[in-house]
């Protein structure tokens, strides 16, 4: 982040420099580093809907370009990162979401490593418990 | 002419296939001696035709002979050479004859070196003469790759600028030999099951181990190499996507490192035999899964599947056929097998078992992770993304669980271990965990305790490694101080490969800037300097090439040159990055977008510590390959004998 603010100073720095060659519109980016911090939390968050596998912050597209601007102008607004989520998803669907939302129809998605890992566990619990019985009757 | 000649070899070698899964059987039997060289010769004489096969679509590659319609589709005469020879399995056809090429070679290897004996030999060759045969009949009756095209096209479609590139054309082939490599294991565990108890107690294993050494090392440079890789030549530094076709084999990899950890026991005192059986039938189902995965088109979307089943069918009538006939076969041998292992809670077989807890419920989360998005869309159309941040919450703290209790296993003793002992020794890697841990913590900004976590397991993993190496350092020669290595340089090749991550992860710095001649921008410590692009021809892609300096001061202290090319035959875009590496920091740049006016923008990264990921897997292999290495001409001992000389090798 320190970088970031580095980059944007040094950027606002060279500014009369650059004043008769007008930059396209620069990447947004807060000045307020807490802010800058939370958008591109967010942004990961998201999922490019036209690429493949990649999330809206890596993107290129000019779809993502159009979620990040979103994004960034709803936390200007002063709006909660779960706000702001839950409009995309109202939109978009659940498929916009990298991580998917812990529902009825994902409780299984969550659980299913979880009940794996017990399930392992116990057996082994058991084979151990066999073998040490092993180890005490030879 | 090559194209006819490479579809009769292909049907010689269905037919020698057939010929081999047969007798391969059959030999099986204590009575059938006999049958048993016939199946040794026709795995050779499949291999020797499969060869044959695949350098006639090789050569139909090279000459550019756009009368087989798999060479138009997918090759041009632009190309350079090099990417007209990998662009034969740059392809659906062309791949799977190269999956059917290695499954020769591992066929051929098992004849030759015909280990565990000639039953289970003469079984296993069987079992692999009946994959053979359907990954056969699934290339010539869906992807057949010598169709002719009549007529010839004047130029060919090209192949996917994407993977015209050194890192993708050696990824395939690597990662193969790991997929199909764990076939051989698959195979052996079948034959033991179908010879019986004597070979299904331990025979097996010391056959199968070599196998699964090589599938294993192969899968951990193929997946290396395929991640490094996108690194590069994805222009955005990211090193793993948690993509489906990524997770395809990763599953493979978690499963066949559970199983050579499970082997260990097996081979040594046929502890977990069954579970060890079991290992080897589920690492090549994952296999085929992954195959069924990417090559069904299923990923794409379920809907492409439908549009086009017959691929995808196919391969799942075979993955049911395999894993539901292996199973069977458990099902009726398992049950025969009377007792089992006695050891002590605290023990080495203790801290293998709970590798394999660790790792199968690992291997659990990337494959729900991959399947539901795919199940939940074909039953009722929901889409779900399960991307990066699911993996954050369930595979790291399993993995890392599993990380955390590594160093113990190779310093507990085989049925009753010393835990204090053990940890005794550990007292210095403990330290040094504690200190990598807080000095990362004190350096480093934003503080975090992901980094603490994973600098100091990191620590552990490696100075517990260097312990043993350290510890072993005089004792017993060769090979057997080969394998003694093997296992404190794959451990600790986990440790290089999580400080990589952690550091590319939580550390990158990145700036995206539009940037005009002359003009500077800061990355991380790095200032660099724009000094404009120039326009360069490459032999099938227009490029342009930028210049941009890294700045010592006023002084240039490297220039780097990120290109964007622009592929003519397919018109597609792709950018080749510019990294320069430290060796502990790598500045990464990517040339994006022209704005007008000699403006573009520009992509930079520097991302601390990621050669280390791949240097980490480097090691890991090297392990592996020390442990092969020393295997090589190990005779299988005998159990007595095996007892003290693992004790010298102690894995």
């Amino acid at each position: 982040m320190r970088n970031l603010a580095l980059c944007l100073f040094l950027l606002f720095a060279a500014a009369p420099a650059l004043a008769q060659a007008p930059l396209p519109p620069a990447p947004t980016s807060f000045s307020d580093p807490g802010l800058e911090a939370r958008a591109r939390n967010l942004q990961r968050q998201l999922r490019c809907l036209v690429c493949q596998g990649e999330s809206i912050d890596e993107s290129g597209s000019p779809f993502a370009a159009d979620v990040r601007a979103l994004v960034r102008r709803q936390i200007a607004q002063g709006r909660s990162d779960r706000q702001i989520e839950d409009f995309l998803v109202a939109r978009y669907g659940d498929f916009i979401l990298m991580k998917p939302p812990v529902q009825p129809n994902t409780w299984f998605l969550w659980l299913a490593p979880f009940l794996v890992l017990a399930l392992a566990g116990t057996i082994a619990w058991i084979t151990i418990r066999r073998a040490q019985r092993r180890a005490a009757n030879s | 002419m090559t194209g006819e000649l490479g579809q009769l070899a292909l049907c010689l070698a269905l037919a020698l296939s057939l010929v081999m899964a047969g007798t391969g059987l059959y030999g099986a039997r204590a009575d059938a001696g006999p049958a048993r060289g016939v199946a040794s010769s026709a795995a050779l004489g499949m291999l020797v035709f499969v060869v044959l096969a695949f350098g006639a679509l090789t050569y139909g590659f090279i000459v550019s002979d756009f009368s087989i319609a798999d060479v138009a589709s997918n090759s041009s005469t632009l190309k350079p050479l090099i990417y007209k020879i990998t662009g034969v399995w740059g392809n659906h056809e062309g791949s799977m004859l190269l999956w059917v090429l290695v499954l020769s070679l591992y066929a051929g290897l098992v004849a030759w070196l015909g280990r565990g004996g000639a039953r289970l030999t003469s079984a296993a060759l069987g079992v692999q003469g009946l994959l053979a045969a359907a990954f056969l009949l699934f290339i010539l009756f869906t992807s057949n790759p010598f169709l002719r095209l009549d007529p010839a096209p004047f130029e060919g479609a090209g192949l996917n600028p994407l993977l015209q590139d050194p890192g993708l054309a050696m990824h395939p082939p690597m990662l193969y030999a790991g997929y199909v490599g764990l076939s051989a294991s698959f195979s052996y565990a079948a034959a033991a099951l179908i010879v019986g108890e004597e070979a299904i107690r331990q025979q097996w294993v010391r056959a199968a181990r070599p196998f699964m050494l090589i599938a294993w090392i192969a899968l951990t440079c193929g997946i290396a190499l395929g991640s490094w890789w996108a690194y590069y030549e994805l222009g955005w530094g990211g090193f793993w996507f948690w993509d489906p076709v990524e997770n395809a084999s990763l599953m493979p990899w978690l499963i066949g490192t559970a199983l050579l950890h499970s082997a260990l026991a097996t081979e040594r005192s046929g502890a977990f035999r069954t579970w060890t059986l079991l290992l080897a039938i589920a690492g090549f189902s994952l296999s085929l899964i992954g195959t069924f995965l990417v090559r069904s088109g299923v990923l794409s979307s379920v809907h492409a599947f439908a549009s086009d089943p017959t691929r995808g069918f196919f391969i799942m009538v075979l993955i049911a056929l395999a894993i539901g006939g292996a199973l069977a076969l458990f099902a009726w041998r398992a049950p025969t097998l009377q007792g089992g292992a006695a050891f002590e809670p605290v023990s080495r077989e203790t801290t293998l078992l709970l590798n394999n807890v660790f790792l199968v419920a690992a291997c659990a989360c990337v494959f729900v992770g991959t399947l539901y998005p795919l199940v939940l869309d074909a039953m009722n159309g929901t889409k779900i993304s399960v991307g990066p941040p699911y993996f954050a919450v369930t595979f790291a703290p399993i993995f890392f669980a599993l990380l955390l209790l590594v160093p113990l296993g190779p310093r507990l003793n085989w049925r009753r271990g010393d835990l204090k002992q053990a940890l005794r020794t550990l007292y210095p890697a403990m330290g040094i965990a504690a200190v990598a841990g807080l000095a990362v913590l004190a350096i480093v900004s934003p503080r975090s305790l992901t980094a603490f976590g994973a600098f100091a397991v990191a620590g552990w993993l490696i100075a517990a490694s260097a312990i043993d190496i350290g510890k072993r350092r005089g004792k017993g020669r060769g090979r057997a101080r080969a394998i003694a290595f093997a296992s404190a340089l794959a451990h600790a090749g986990l440790g290089v490969s999580l400080m990589g991550v952690a550091g590319t992860t939580l550390w990158r710095s990145e700036a995206l800037e539009v940037m005009g001649p002359g003009q500077t921008m800061q990355v991380g410590p790095y200032t660099l300097r724009f000094d404009g692009v120039t326009n360069v021809q490459g032999p099938n892609y227009a490029a342009q090439r930028a210049r941009i300096a890294l700045m010592d001061g006023d002084q240039v202290s490297a220039v780097l040159e990120p290109e964007r090319r622009l592929y003519l035959e397919q018109g597609q875009e792709v950018s080749d990055t510019a990294i320069r590496t430290t060796g502990l920091r790598d500045l990464y740049l990517a040339l994006g977008d022209d704005r007008g006016n000699g403006r573009f923008t520009v992509r930079a990264y520097v991302s601390p510590l990621a050669p280390f990921i791949w240097l980490g897997g480097l090691v890991m292999a090297l392990g592996g390959i020390l442990s092969l290495w020393g295997r090589l001409r190990l005779k299988a001992p005998e159990p007595e004998k095996a007892a003290s000389a693992q004790a010298i090798a102690a894995e």
